[in-house]
């Protein structure tokens, strides 16, 4: 198992530990995961696939739950900006 | 399409006790979990991280928990979301993989709902801001690799799982600036006299304050807002009072739950008889509906040995094989339910913390002022969206039920959303041909 995952969260690079959460990734690049309805910025909430505030798109796919998404080499995020 | 004589939903303690108990008397289990990996949430696994002050004893017990699980002949599956019992003894759950989603029917004979608890959440000023986590949420997402080292993290709300939080936070190298529970000392008392019925409870106990020596531990306290500072957007500190005075404190993260709600959802969704917020079930673990059983803390909050002993019932019930033995312990458990419930009764005062503009509903962004006019949860739907988003209310329900005293009702498949690509897929349509058949 490698020492580090790479992942690509809105072009950027951030290494992270083998079995980390995707959502963990947006926390450590600094970057908030979706915009609400009326514009705010949100990051994850709950940690545990309930609130969905940490959905982001993933792989292309809109709307992953990230706190349930485990990061994969080369996994590319794009969260709302 | 799969079946199982016994399907589980959640892999958690009480799932996975059920699993072993069910597939030790020659039934077939399929263990389901919308995550993807065992454990639930208080075994959630993470990433590799030092940590000082392991619970040896502890450790020990999961590990001997999860062997067992691993050597019996229950198949898991993760990343599987239940969101809809189309027919009797039929549940269709979504599976989402980077190739895209698909619904899977599973038929059982017997179904066992373990599906845990989440935090309560209640609203205050700032409390969506970045920066601003669930206590658990919070150490969810640093076992998921968030590292925290030398961050200021206040913790706070209510409930034993904030002690827990603040200690391995701290492990992982954050520096906890208080920990602040809602609760006066005087209802804690009882609670915690009566630990000594419970010796390795205590323990844990003990084992948490020293870990946390420097850290103040307030109680009677509650958060009033989170602040942002006003360059960065970003918390900036947490306004906390005593009921007289109140105080900032400087701070990067807030993790913020007010103990925990059981996840009935889906029990309602199947039929089963909910009396007060939980899950009814007899003392073999059975619902209302008699091939449905439920255990861990749908039934009641009760935490991880009751969990245990309660899949274990389930399972066994489920085998056909006796349960009595088991019965004494349980029923220790449920008393020891009984005074965390009351020890972490939440104050009146936590009622009052939403200013017009605060929002209640962070799916549809619905403000306290919008349903502060409204006269229940379905007016308040159909009125302001409130509990209407993706979350279906999971967050908003039960914080308008501490607000307003609402019981939110009228739980409707799916669950949560679902793509329509996933409901067209041939399994999920298969199934509904044959219904209408």
């Amino acid at each position: 198992m490698p020492e580090t995952i790479t992942i690509w969260v809105n072009g950027v690079s951030v290494q992270m530990a083998p079995e980390s959460m995707v959502s963990a990734a947006l926390l450590k690049a600094g970057v908030p995961c979706r915009r609400s309805v009326t514009g705010e910025l949100r990051t994850a909430l709950c940690g545990m696939g309930i609130c969905f505030e940490c959905r982001a798109t993933v792989s292309g796919i809109p709307h992953r739950r990230t706190c349930q998404l485990i990061c994969r080499e080369g996994m590319v995020v794009e969260s709302d900006r | 399409m799969k079946h199982a004589d016994v399907i589980i939903v959640g892999a958690g303690p009480a799932g996975i006790a059920a699993a072993t108990a069910a597939t030790r008397h020659g039934r077939s289990v399929l263990l389901l979990d919308d995550n993807p990996k065992v454990g639930g949430q208080i075994w959630r696994s993470g990433i590799k991280a030092a940590s000082q002050h392991a619970d040896k004893r502890e450790d020990a017990r999961r590990d001997k928990v999860l062997n067992a699980l691993a050597s019996s002949s229950a198949t898991l599956l993760f990343d599987y979301r239940v969101f809809d019992a189309p027919a009797p003894r039929t549940l269709h759950a979504l599976r989402e993989t980077e190739g895209g989603a698909e619904a899977v029917t599973l038929r059982y004979e017997r179904l066992i709902l373990a599906t845990g608890a989440r935090e309560r959440f209640l609203p205050f000023p700032g409390w969506t801001l970045p920066g601003v986590f669930g206590a658990g949420g919070l150490q969810a997402l640093v076992k998921g690799g968030y590292p925290v080292r030398g961050k200021r993290i206040a913790v706070a709300g209510s409930g034993p799982l904030l002690l827990a939080v603040a200690v391995h936070l701290s492990e992982q190298g954050a520096q906890i600036t208080s920990i602040t529970e809602q609760a006066p000392l005087a209802q804690l008392m009882p609670f915690v006299a009566s630990l000594w019925s419970h010796p390795a409870k205590i323990l844990q106990g003990i084992g948490y304050r020293s870990a946390l020596r420097k850290t103040p531990y307030r109680t009677g306290c509650w958060p009033v807002s989170a602040l942002a500072n006003e360059v960065t957007g970003s918390l900036e500190s947490v306004r906390f009072t005593d009921g007289n005075k109140t105080w900032n404190e400087p701070c990067d993260l807030l993790a913020c739950g007010f103990h925990l709600v059981p996840n009935t959802e889906l029990a309602s969704l199947l039929g089963c008889t909910l009396r007060g917020d939980f899950v009814q079930v007899n003392d073999q673990q059975q619902t209302s509906v008699t091939n449905i059983y439920c255990a861990g803390e749908p039934t009641g909050i009760a935490g991880l040995d009751a969990a245990l002993i309660q899949g274990e019932i389930a399972g066994l019930a489920c085998a056909g094989q006796p349960t009595g033995f088991l019965l004494a312990r349980n029923a220790a458990e449920k008393r020891f339910a009984k005074r965390l419930k009351s020890a972490f009764r939440l104050r009146p005062e936590l009622r009052l913390l939403a200013a017009g503009d605060t929002i209640v509903c962070r799916c549809e962004d619905v403000t306290y002022e919008e349903l502060a006019g409204r006269n229940e949860w379905t007016d308040a739907k159909l009125q302001t969206r409130c509990g209407m988003g993706p979350c279906q209310g999971r967050i908003c329900g039960p914080a308008t039920q501490t607000l307003f005293g609402w019981t939110p009702k009228s739980i409707r498949p799916p669950l949560f959303p679902v793509p329509v690509s996933a409901l067209c897929s041939h399994d999920s349509q298969y199934d509904v041909l044959q219904e209408n058949a």
